[in-house]
């Protein structure tokens, strides 16, 4: 597998700039005759699609939601990042950079990152000029609020739901587009594979959710910003539909997956409380701006309500381990503190198989000083689902929290441009793996999803399409299309047909157990080794004992989630397979054999690489490729929070 | 929810759950379901119910959901009788079970209004609402053409008021609930987000001509003052939107009049 990263010569701030001036253009004229497929509709599909759109390219737009408006881009919920500084308390494009390549453990490509920190400021701008109600000042101007791993206040944010009002700003843009009749939108249609001619992607095949009917689409670009895989936890903060199937399919015919093990276990989710329950529901990382985390010094008092438990009997644990970040202590770094602690019995909440799984995030310091109103104005929608959820009211009690799944660094391995190793394959957002290394800070998913899809994609996909004779692509009747067709429809009727006795969910709540046990929180070589031998043997009970029911001509839950098991099945033991090979910790990624008291410890002489795994075939293990991640401008260093 | 001696609460309960195929009848099934915890959503509810179909080898119902926190508008069921349920400002996917009681009968039905025909069993074709904000529901504004973000102030109250509107979550149980099947919050809601900011000021009229005119077109009714729509609104959008809207919509329209010159229209856009 040839991994040419082409990152562009010269120093890391002018890397960008020289690059654009380089890349190729497409005259206005001819730009209608090329047809981009963008596959996903959230941050990055919406503003990518919009942007082709406006550039004058035929776009065709894909997603499986009813709406491109409910992509799950919708769900972020504390704010976006960029270096405006306009809080004059010392923020610049380089410390934004820092502070990411920092917080992502030195295992994110610099080049990558240093340009996400450059774009982070025309994001603001383009989202203030479509009408994002972003909050203000009474002065009318912008305001912000602090985030996890950095020291300045540069998260933008609107109320509790920053990621719906992004997302609205860039379906908006879509939504011209559409009315205008350069791009064709599809929803309810779900991408099932990619099709390849002489070795460029020149298409997909979906399945029309509503009609059950298999189709091709050629196109002379494809651009898949489809998300993450964390539902391979069965568990996780993603929406239910959230599946890795589009990348995994594109890795099967041959695109190279970077850094699957890299998962990110949000610290402030709401615990688990029952063998029912369908997703775990995130409280933002903002509340860490006012709420102080704790649990009890004594074992023996974590069955008493919180009222019950003196100040002094408190252990503040991130403020105690972590000064100078205090409760703002990025995020893998929290998780794995909490986790600590109720691995101590220091939990507290209800029993859940015999152990308290929680801690407490405490408004009452805050509530004291600024006032109930105060804080209701700042987090009150996400203190009312709180109570919806759990039935109490955190501005009396303390919320209960613990950590979830809830984003994955890892993704289709791309290059500078966002190309796949698959020419013509372009990907976006947390579909991609470049920006965030082993940990992603809050606040940046959204900064990288529009990144990608306004201010990169529109670029470097120009540039490929320069080098394709306009008019060249090839018909869907073309033999490559009918065979990926006949492949889909085969995969459909064996799923429909094996008549087992387990359902899709069965499988999909045995496989997350699985990896949320040997591949969550905290990974070990015996406990990978058995998860693979496990899911495995899943796997292959899969394929003999699912029930799948429904027909294939209508609205059919069951085969959706079947087949998405199927792919979450086989890419989970490519994930172990990862956490396994990596013999070290760095961010969200924590061998217990490699650590420091507790933090964790990296190996960079042996892994500052990106691990890049190839597609071998059926049950078979794929292959570990690797790109060494060469650090120009920035000092490696132990991660430090205290 | 855990009781003292630690033990769930669990709920018995008959669903009466509405079944159809896309372009048939259809009709409501009866379906006993025993245990379901009152700590758990009401989707997770109907999850079990599903299961316990597969086990019995039966087609199970097809439901909108994605989310399942509240904010992406896709879950969509009128539970007895009432668009997302009993509870005020709360979606399906937040409404919890502890809202219901032992033997309790609860009756599931799609979102029932012209414009959002069934697709299957609870599933509902919302369509119309995007061609809705295809039809003007943006600020045109060209990738790479905004200008720096801060040159562009925003009074604090207007921003606030601007997003009030903007917490629409276009999920429909405005229509759901309405005896018109009107629209009108939800198109007020949406009006009102981009006509008071002062982005959204050059093409305020158009916008408003264009996106009432669409609504119509899609088969909404009209609103007539019934305000269910706001009781049912899980992000409780207020009724006040449409009256802007009406107001929004009179200006276009008189301005529209004024404004004509006698020349025919060249077009243009």
């Amino acid at each position: 597998m040839k991994l040419d990263s082409k990152i562009p010569a010269g120093p890391l701030a002018d890397k960008w700039n020289n690059h654009k001036a380089k890349l190729r253009l497409v005259n206005p004229a001819n730009r209608r005759k090329y047809h981009v497929i963008v596959v996903g509709s959230g941050l990055a599909g919406s503003a990518a699609a919009a942007s082709f759109a406006e550039m004058g390219y035929e776009v065709s737009c894909f997603c499986y939601q009813d709406s491109p408006r409910r992509a799950h881009s919708i769900a972020a919920q504390g704010g976006i990042n960029a270096a405006k500084n306009y809080q004059n308390d010392g923020d610049s494009v380089r410390r934004l950079f820092q502070d990411t390549i920092k917080g992502g453990d030195y295992r994110a490509r610099e080049a990558n990152v240093y340009r996400l920190a450059q774009v982070s400021v025309n994001i603001i701008d383009q989202c203030v000029a479509q009408g994002v109600p972003f909050a203000r000042e009474y002065g009318g101007l912008l305001a912000n609020r602090s985030f996890g791993g950095a020291q300045v206040s540069r998260t933008f944010y609107a109320r509790g739901q920053t990621g719906q009002q992004l997302l609205i700003g860039a379906y908006s843009a879509l939504s011209r587009q559409i009315g205008l009749g350069t791009v064709k939108m599809y929803t309810r249609h779900e991408m099932l594979d990619l099709v390849l001619v002489d070795g460029k992607a020149k298409g997909i095949v979906t399945r029309d959710l509503v009609t059950g009917a298999i189709e091709s689409w050629s196109s002379d670009v494809v651009v898949v910003c489809t998300g993450g895989y964390g539902n391979v936890f069965y568990l996780s903060t993603n929406a239910q539909g959230c599946n890795v199937t589009a990348t995994f399919r594109a890795h099967r015919r041959g695109a190279g997956f970077a850094n699957p093990c890299y998962t990110q276990i949000h610290p402030t989710c709401i615990p688990v409380h029952g063998e029912d329950q369908s997703k775990l529901t995130l409280m933002s990382e903002s509340l860490r701006n006012d709420g102080r985390v704790w649990v009890p010094k004594n074992a023996a008092d974590c069955a008493k309500p919180a009222a019950e438990i003196p100040e002094d009997a408190r252990d503040y644990f991130l403020e105690r381990k972590y000064p100078s970040y205090g409760n703002l202590a990025p995020r893998d770094i929290a998780s794995r503190a909490a986790k600590e602690v109720c691995d101590e019995g220091r939990g507290v909440g209800q029993l859940v198989d015999g152990k308290r799984l929680g801690v407490y995030l405490d408004f009452s310091a805050a509530i004291q000083r600024l006032g109930e109103s105060e804080i209701r104005a700042r987090y009150g929608n996400l203190f009312d689902m709180y109570e919806n959820i759990t039935g109490e009211n955190a501005y009396k009690q303390p919320m209960r929290i613990f950590p979830a799944v809830h984003y994955t660094m890892g993704g289709l391995w791309v290059d500078y441009n966002l190309q796949s190793n698959i020419p013509g394959l372009f990907v976006g957002g947390e579909a991609n793996f470049s920006d965030h290394g082993a940990n992603r800070l809050g606040a940046s998913a959204l900064m990288q999803g529009l990144a990608d899809g306004y201010f990169v994609l529109p670029y470097t996909v120009t540039d490929f399409l320069a080098g394709e004779k306009s008019g060249s692509r090839p018909s869907t009747d073309a033999p490559e299309f009918k065979a990926v067709v006949k492949d889909v429809n085969d995969r459909v009727a064996k799923l429909l047909s094996i008549n087992g006795t387990k359902s899709p969910r069965y499988y999909h709540k045995a496989l997350g157990k699985i990896t949320w046990e040997k591949c969550g929180m905290a990974r070990d070589k015996a406990g990978l080794e058995g998860a693979i031998r496990d899911l495995q043997a899943l796997r292959e009970d899969f394929w003999k004992n699912v029930k799948v029911v429904g027909s294939g001509d209508a609205l059919a839950p069951e085969l959706e989630r079947a087949g998405r098991v199927a792919d979450f099945l086989d890419f989970g033991i490519m994930m172990c397979l990862d956490a396994l090979t990596r013999e070290e910790s760095c961010g969200g990624h924590f061998r217990t054999e490699h650590q420091d008291a507790g933090e964790a410890k990296r190996d960079d002489a042996q892994y500052a690489h990106a691990a890049v795994w190839q597609w071998t075939g059926d049950g078979q293990l794929p292959a570990r490729h690797a790109e060494p991640l060469v650090y120009e401008e920035t000092q490696l260093s132990t991660r430090s929070y205290k | 929810m855990v009781q003292d001696n630690g033990k769930e609460t669990t709920l018995a309960l008959k669903l009466r759950v509405w079944r159809q195929r896309r372009g048939q009848p259809g009709a409501f099934e009866e379906h006993s379901l025993a245990a379901v915890p009152t700590s758990a959503s009401f989707l997770e509810m109907m999850d079990m119910l599903n299961e316990q179909l597969i086990k019995a080898g039966q087609d199970t119902f097809a439901f909108d959901h994605d989310c399942r926190e509240g904010i992406c508008g896709m879950c969509s069921m009128t539970i007895n009788g009432m668009p997302h349920g009993p509870l005020p400002g709360v979606t399906t996917c937040q409404l919890h079970m502890r809202n219901f009681r032992d033997g309790e009968t609860i009756t599931v039905e799609p979102w029932r209004a012209r414009a959002f025909p069934v697709l299957k069993d609870l599933a509902v074709d919302r369509s119309g609402f995007d061609k809705v904000i295809q039809s003007g529901g943006f600020i045109t504004v060209r990738t790479g053409s905004a200008p720096e973000a801060n040159n562009i102030p925003v009074p604090k109250p207007v921003a606030d008021e601007a997003m009030d509107a903007a917490e629409c979550i276009g999920c429909g149980a405005c229509v759901a609930s309405c005896k018109n099947g009107s629209a009108m919050l939800f198109v007020g809601a949406k009006i009102n987000h981009l006509n008071i900011l002062p982005q959204g000021q050059a093409e305020r009229d158009r916008r408003t001509l264009a996106m009432v005119k669409t609504m119509d077109e899609a088969g909404f009714g009209n609103c007539t003052n019934y305000g269910e729509c706001q009781a049912h609104c899980p992000k409780s959008i207020t009724l006040d939107v449409i009256a802007k809207l009406n107001r929004d919509y009179l200006r276009a329209r008189v301005k529209e009049f004024f404004s004509s010159t006698g020349k025919p229209s060249k077009g243009g856009d």
